[in-house]
């Protein structure tokens, strides 16, 4: 058997025991990214030399005994918004197409410590503003199951990678949906913490009330494993959470006796393509059969989350990527006549239509006479969104629904139609909203063989809930590995 | 549509945002912004009065720290990825016209 089958946890174990030593696994990864990426184009950058020149250093601690972890020595593949030290770090963008950091992401640096090998940085939608990883400056990525479909997005390159089993596991963000929705078509799993629970110091600002870093793994063990190494309390990120409790792997427990599991009905309502609707609803017969309690509820204002959304992240979007002017990194253009000239010409060169179109609604919304209007405004219905979620869990443990309406479009069928594509975050985005944890997992495919996600979202700082239940449904089903990882 | 973009509008979106652009990108950010808008008008459909606005999740406040030096000499770190150096300094064109 191929060792990038394994999961992250699995492989780690091995290589503890000394089945597998570490250059055979990175090279494992490196040989099927060099099969594999001319069809599917996960990565911006592939690290060949530092990988193995890495694995031998991690090889060297693990037999000293001075690195334990079960993530020690598994390849593993970085969203391109995170910034690594002496690796290119382009965020997908042209803007930032020469940029190679000077420093090390904190979540990054985490996975470092624990002995995580490096093989690349993965394609991303532009600056994590889309929903298809198609607005990359370096083309589309496209998905393991059907190479005519997009893969979801932003986090698509990492989605795709770990699908396509290009690497064993990988971090991405969610600003939105950007962890869970391409995970969800690209039949992976994937989680988004409780905001401040992982470091953002490092990570390219897209929406900064919002964005928040998260794995994306075969299973939800090693998204538990992945998540206890990345969270910690950083000093760096002013609104990093100080947690009293790490230990996400003790809730992989089969057991969901009682956990009161709440599905809103306006997650199930028009819109919703049929066979995801039953493939989620039949996960939930499957834990309710486990003994846990269902009951329909009808959690409001879902209608009024895009909206709001759009309003903040398109804000603070339109403040963080003021600092790209050309001045100090990135890209500059060639001719210019004066320094506002330069500021204008280098952004309008170096960012792609979408970036440009955030940035402008941001602008706009943020300009004197439309602040209150619109800014203010989205900030009030974020805290009845709040509230909403707070009346929620006062009485569910959980709550189920699907990731995304329909399963992958085809390339090429999104961005002609950005509003329409902005409504595919519907059943995500509320929980980037109101901060809350969010795992997404498969549950089934569509009658096309594309694979569908089901979401369950639990109460801020409640990531243990989510992790149990998600636990539980995964016993029932085998792990399905996509087309393009067994070619 | 109901909100209608004017070309002053867009022009000062463009000098907010620091973006220059063509003729046919602005007719198209005009349609965009005008459409968004018009679907971002669904929020007044909300009554939010008295309704506090909230910028962060969890009731925090300010972090502060001892301001202490850690990160020693960042000059290199700092130049490192500069488009256009010039010794220690960063080159960019005349801002003042003497």
């Amino acid at each position: 058997m191929s060792l990038m089958k394994l999961t992250a946890t699995g492989l780690g174990k091995k290589i503890q025991n000394k089945e597998v030593s570490v250059t055979e696994a990175v090279n494992a990864a490196l040989d099927a990214i060099e099969k594999k990426e001319e069809k599917i184009n996960s990565f911006v950058t592939i690290d060949r030399e530092g990988a193995l020149k890495r694995a031998k250093e991690v090889q060297q601690l693990i037999d000293r005994g001075e690195l334990k972890s079960n993530l020690a020595g598994v390849p593993v593949a970085i969203k391109d918004n995170m910034c690594t030290e002496g690796m290119l770090t382009t965020c997908s963008s042209k803007i930032l197409s020469n940029f190679v950091p000077m420093y090390t992401a904190e979540a990054v640096l985490n996975l470092e410590k624990a002995g995580a090998v490096i093989v690349g940085k993965t394609n991303m939608d532009e600056f994590a503003m889309g929903s298809t990883t198609e607005t990359s400056y370096y083309g589309a990525t496209k998905n393991p199951w059907n190479t005519a479909h997009v893969t979801g997005g932003s986090s698509g390159g990492s989605c795709a990678a770990v699908a396509a089993e290009e690497c064993i596991y990988a971090l991405g963000s969610d600003t939105g949906g950007s962890i869970r929705q391409p995970s969800s078509f690209c039949g992976v799993t994937g989680m988004k913490p409780t905001y401040g629970t992982v470091s953002r110091y490092g990570l390219i600002a897209y929406g900064s009330s919002l964005d928040q870093i998260g794995p994306v793994a075969k299973d939800v063990t090693d998204c538990a494993a992945i998540l206890e190494v990345i969270a910690s309390h950083d000093p760096k990120d002013s609104t990093s959470v100080k947690r009293d409790d790490y230990n996400f792997t003790s809730a992989l427990v089969d057991d969901v006796k009682g956990i009161k599991i709440g599905i809103p009905r306006d997650y199930f309502g028009a819109g919703l393509d049929g066979e995801v609707k039953e493939a989620v609803l039949n996960a939930a017969k499957e834990l309710e059969k486990k003994g846990a309690i269902l009951e329909e509820f009808d959690l409001s204002l879902v209608d009024y989350a895009i909206p709001a959304y759009y309003i903040i992240a398109c804000a603070e979007a339109s403040s963080n990527l003021a600092r790209f002017d050309g001045v100090k990194y990135g890209y500059r253009t060639s001719e210019y006549n004066g320094l506002h000239n330069m500021y204008k010409k280098s952004r309008s060169e170096g960012f792609g239509q979408e970036v440009k179109r955030r940035i402008m609604l941001g602008s706009f919304v943020l300009s004197s006479g439309y602040y209150d209007a619109y800014y203010i405004k989205a900030l009030k219905t974020k805290a009845l969104i709040k509230k909403a979620f707070d009346a929620a869990f006062a009485k569910y443990d959980v709550i189920l629904g699907p990731v995304a309406p329909t399963t992958a479009p085809e390339i090429g069928k999104s961005l002609s139609d950005p509003l329409k594509m902005y409504l595919g975050d519907i059943y995500t985005i509320s929980a980037n909203l109101a901060g809350l944890p969010g795992i997404s997992l498969p549950c089934g495919t569509d009658s096309k063989g594309l694979p569908i996600g089901m979401q369950l979202l639990g109460d801020c700082f409640k990531e243990k809930n989510i992790i149990r239940a998600a636990y539980a449904f995964e016993q029932t089903r085998e792990y399905r590995h996509s087309p393009l990882s067994l070619s | 549509m109901a909100n209608i973009i004017s070309d002053e509008t867009i022009d000062y979106v463009g000098i907010l945002a620091k973006l220059e652009l063509s003729s046919e990108e602005k007719e198209q950010a005009k349609k965009d912004m005008g459409r968004m808008l018009d679907y971002i008008d669904k929020l007044n459909e909300l009554d939010t009065e008295g309704v506090e606005p909230m910028s962060h999740i969890f009731p925090v406040s300010n972090v502060f720290r001892e301001d202490k030096v850690v990160n020693g000499d960042g000059r290199e770190f700092t130049l490192a990825n500069v488009p256009e150096r010039k010794d220690d300094c960063l080159v960019v064109p005349k801002t003042i016209v003497g």
